[in-house]
């Protein structure tokens, strides 16, 4: 079993889905000569060519737009949007284009498309360039969005990304680019979109989490265990379509639920979760729903904020406890009365 | 003058006499209140939409604009289905998912994409360039309209297309107004045109009152594209005879606006004197195409009023592709 970084293994599901489909092409701001920023694209320019490879100028509604057309004309585009911010310059294409032109003709094209994006805060970028901003996504049928953290999953779901004929946004957490994790090469080594992973099984509380708050949560798991709280982790994986099944299974055994999320508390991506976990469960929980998030603020740059900013797990398991033991939601950090 | 045949030539005038008819009569059945949401009519338009789509084949991929009736008909979508579609029925060329603004038939390569005006032009990037990896002989081709010229994306796909050398041609319609806004208030730099140049691609600007000064700069910028030689830009100047969209009161402009242009620069009559006087085509036979073309508007509304709306049960119908 091979051992690869996060950024390595997202290189060679792209490599890899290029070898076996020679309509997959990649394009994006310095990924074709310098390998791409976070080097998730190293050495493909030297194996499948400049046609099939190609640096762009620094125009992501062009990148995003023609990835469309290409889409709807017979190509598989993996178009790079270095950080998650720069949506913002693009939306359009994204949720306007890419997301309703398949609805729009009722099924006459489709739109094979994959925009990845770097996210997440931790590595001292600052307020303009940390955020995941999942929710700018979240409201769009039409669109998939997975979120990843390790190797085996980058890989998995990117080669799936990259086969489904939808467009799929692909979040990748910066500060996991470096993780290195076991893998599993080849087709076995894919992953279902749509698909949430049970990571470790326990009975007293699910905690549900997404992106780079999945180590989190399997920390804070491994703490609650010394203080004899049993924690089940859902590593949700694709938000949209996410898998109530395999969640709603999980909290209806452990009548706990507590959502583990990097994004600030209001309009986060655990509302959704939330609701429905609330709405179908309501009188089997043990305790309300609880999210633990980040505050209500851009994400800092110094580092002692920033770190402080990020749910830890020390602070993840300071909540579950407490939500475990009163049966009532408990305050955030933040708004503890002092 | 006319590199086309006399077959070729009595074609396009029944194609522009169609998206003629066709648009004079949606403004009356507007009015009358029996089409749904809003409407943005090709009328005085359609010399270019014609004169383009002549140059095309089905290979080739029109990006349309939310102005879309003309052009969807100049590319020989099916006027019924079309029709039916502006009707929101379920026959309708996107089976009433799409409507006026969005009409898309992919066997006619003609491409539904519009939402955010200018979008056509980066989604045409990526339409010429599909074509030419996979080699399929085709081009690409961008409708925007003058307005859409200040959207960022325009001149992101203008670079881009530049610089990886794409087979697309960008035409742009200037009809004088975006929405209320004169084309010369919001246009710096001395013109649509000119703006090619700063692309380092060929920018023209042509009369598109006549018929075959568009099909000219048409054919010269597809052969460019077909022959590897990079996009164009041409900028077909035209007068809308009707407002932006039906029921705009067209404050912006003098009354007599688009009834001079409908004296002064009828692309239909232009085109009509002009082969008439050339001996190409008779008076009679041009007659013959609009007793026909007025036959057909006929049965083209009749049946889409009265074509069945899609079934409750297709409402959670095209939100995803079934995937591989
Ligand atoms: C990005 C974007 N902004 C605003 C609009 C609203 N809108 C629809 S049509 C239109 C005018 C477009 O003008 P032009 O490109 O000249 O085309 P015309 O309507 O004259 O054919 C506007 C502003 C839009 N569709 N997309
Ligand atoms: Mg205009």
């Amino acid at each position: 079993m091979p051992r690869m970084r996060m950024n390595q293994a997202i290189t060679a599901a792209i490599r890899d889905e290029m070898a076996e489909d020679d309509t997959v092409v990649v394009l994006g701001e310095d990924v074709a000569a310098a390998g791409g920023v976070f080097k998730t694209s190293v050495g493909l320019l030297d194996e499948f060519g400049p046609n099939r490879v190609r640096d762009t100028p620094i125009s992501e509604m062009a990148i995003l737009g023609a990835a469309v057309g290409a889409a709807t004309t017979g190509l598989r585009p993996v178009a790079e949007i270095m950080f998650v911010e720069f949506f913002g310059v693009c939306l359009d294409q994204l949720v306007t284009q890419a997301a309703k032109l398949h609805y729009l003709t009722a099924g006459a094209v489709t739109v094979p498309m994959v925009a990845r994006a770097s996210v997440g805060a931790g590595r001292g970028f600052g307020a303009t360039h940390s955020q995941t901003c999942e929710t700018w996504f979240t409201a769009t049928p039409g669109l998939k969005i997975v979120s990843v953290w390790d190797a085996a999953g980058a890989y998995g779901l990117l080669r799936s990304a990259i086969r489904d004929d939808n467009p799929v946004v692909f979040l990748e957490p910066k500060c996991a680019y470096g993780n290195r994790g076991d893998m599993v090469r080849g087709e076995e080594g894919i992953l279902p979109l749509g698909e949430a992973a049970v990571l470790r099984s326990g009975d007293e509380v699910t905690l549900l989490s997404l992106g780079q708050m999945v180590p989190v949560a399997l920390a804070a798991a491994q703490m609650l265990e010394a203080e004899g709280i049993s924690a089940e982790v859902v590593d949700l994986r694709t938000l949209r379509p996410w898998d109530r099944e395999t969640v709603l299974t999980s909290v209806a055994r452990t009548r706990r639920a507590v959502i583990v999320e990097e994004n600030p508390a209001s309009g986060g991506w655990g509302h959704e979760p939330a609701s429905v976990i609330g709405a179908e469960l309501f009188g089997e929980l043990l305790a309300p729903v609880h999210r633990v998030t980040t505050p209500d603020v851009p994400v800092p740059f110094s580092r002692e904020l920033e770190l402080n900013y990020l749910p830890t797990p020390e602070y993840v398991t300071s909540q579950v406890t407490s939500l475990c033991n009163t049966a009532r939601s408990p305050h955030p950090w933040w708004e503890e009365p002092s | 003058m006319a590199t086309q045949s006399r077959t070729e030539l009595l074609a396009a005038y029944r194609t522009m006499a169609t998206m003629r008819a066709f648009e004079e009569r949606m403004h009356i059945e507007f009015a009358g209140g029996g089409v749904p949401g809003f409407v943005h009519l090709y009328a005085g338009q359609e010399a270019s939409a014609a004169g383009v789509c002549a140059n095309l084949t089905d290979h080739d991929v029109l990006l349309n604009t939310h102005r879309a009736h003309g052009p969807a008909i100049a590319r020989g979508a099916d006027i019924f289905a079309v029709a039916k579609e502006i009707y929101c029925r379920g026959e309708g060329l996107c089976r009433g998912r799409g409507g006026s603004a969005h009409l898309h038939d992919t066997k006619n390569g003609l491409w539904a994409a519009n939402s955010g005006v200018g979008s056509g032009v980066a989604l045409g990037c990526g339409a010429a360039l599909a074509a030419r990896t996979r080699g399929t002989g085709g081009i690409a081709v961008a409708l925007v309209g003058d307005g859409a010229v200040n959207q960022g994306v325009v001149s992101e796909g203008l670079n881009l297309a530049s610089i990886w050398k794409l087979p697309l041609v960008v035409v742009v319609e200037n009809n004088g107004y975006g929405e209320a806004t004169a084309a010369g208030y919001a246009i710096a730099g001395g013109g649509i045109a000119r703006r090619a140049e700063a692309f380092d691609m060929p920018g023209v600007q042509v009369d598109g009152s006549d018929y075959f000064a568009v099909f000219e700069a048409a054919a010269a910028a597809a052969e460019r594209a077909r022959r590897g030689k990079g996009p164009s830009l041409i900028e077909v100047e035209v007068t809308r005879f009707f407002g932006h969209f039906e029921g705009d009161a067209q404050t912006y402009r003098s009354r007599d606006e688009a009834e001079r242009a409908r004296r002064e620069r009828d692309c239909l009559a232009n085109f009509r004197r002009t082969v008439v006087a050339e001996g190409i085509l008779d008076a009679g036979e041009l007659d013959l195409v609009d007793t026909d073309v007025a036959d057909l508007i006929d049965r083209v509304y009749a049946e889409a009023e009265a074509a069945p709306y899609p079934p409750d049960d297709e409402l959670m119908e095209f939100i995803y592709a079934d995937s591989l």
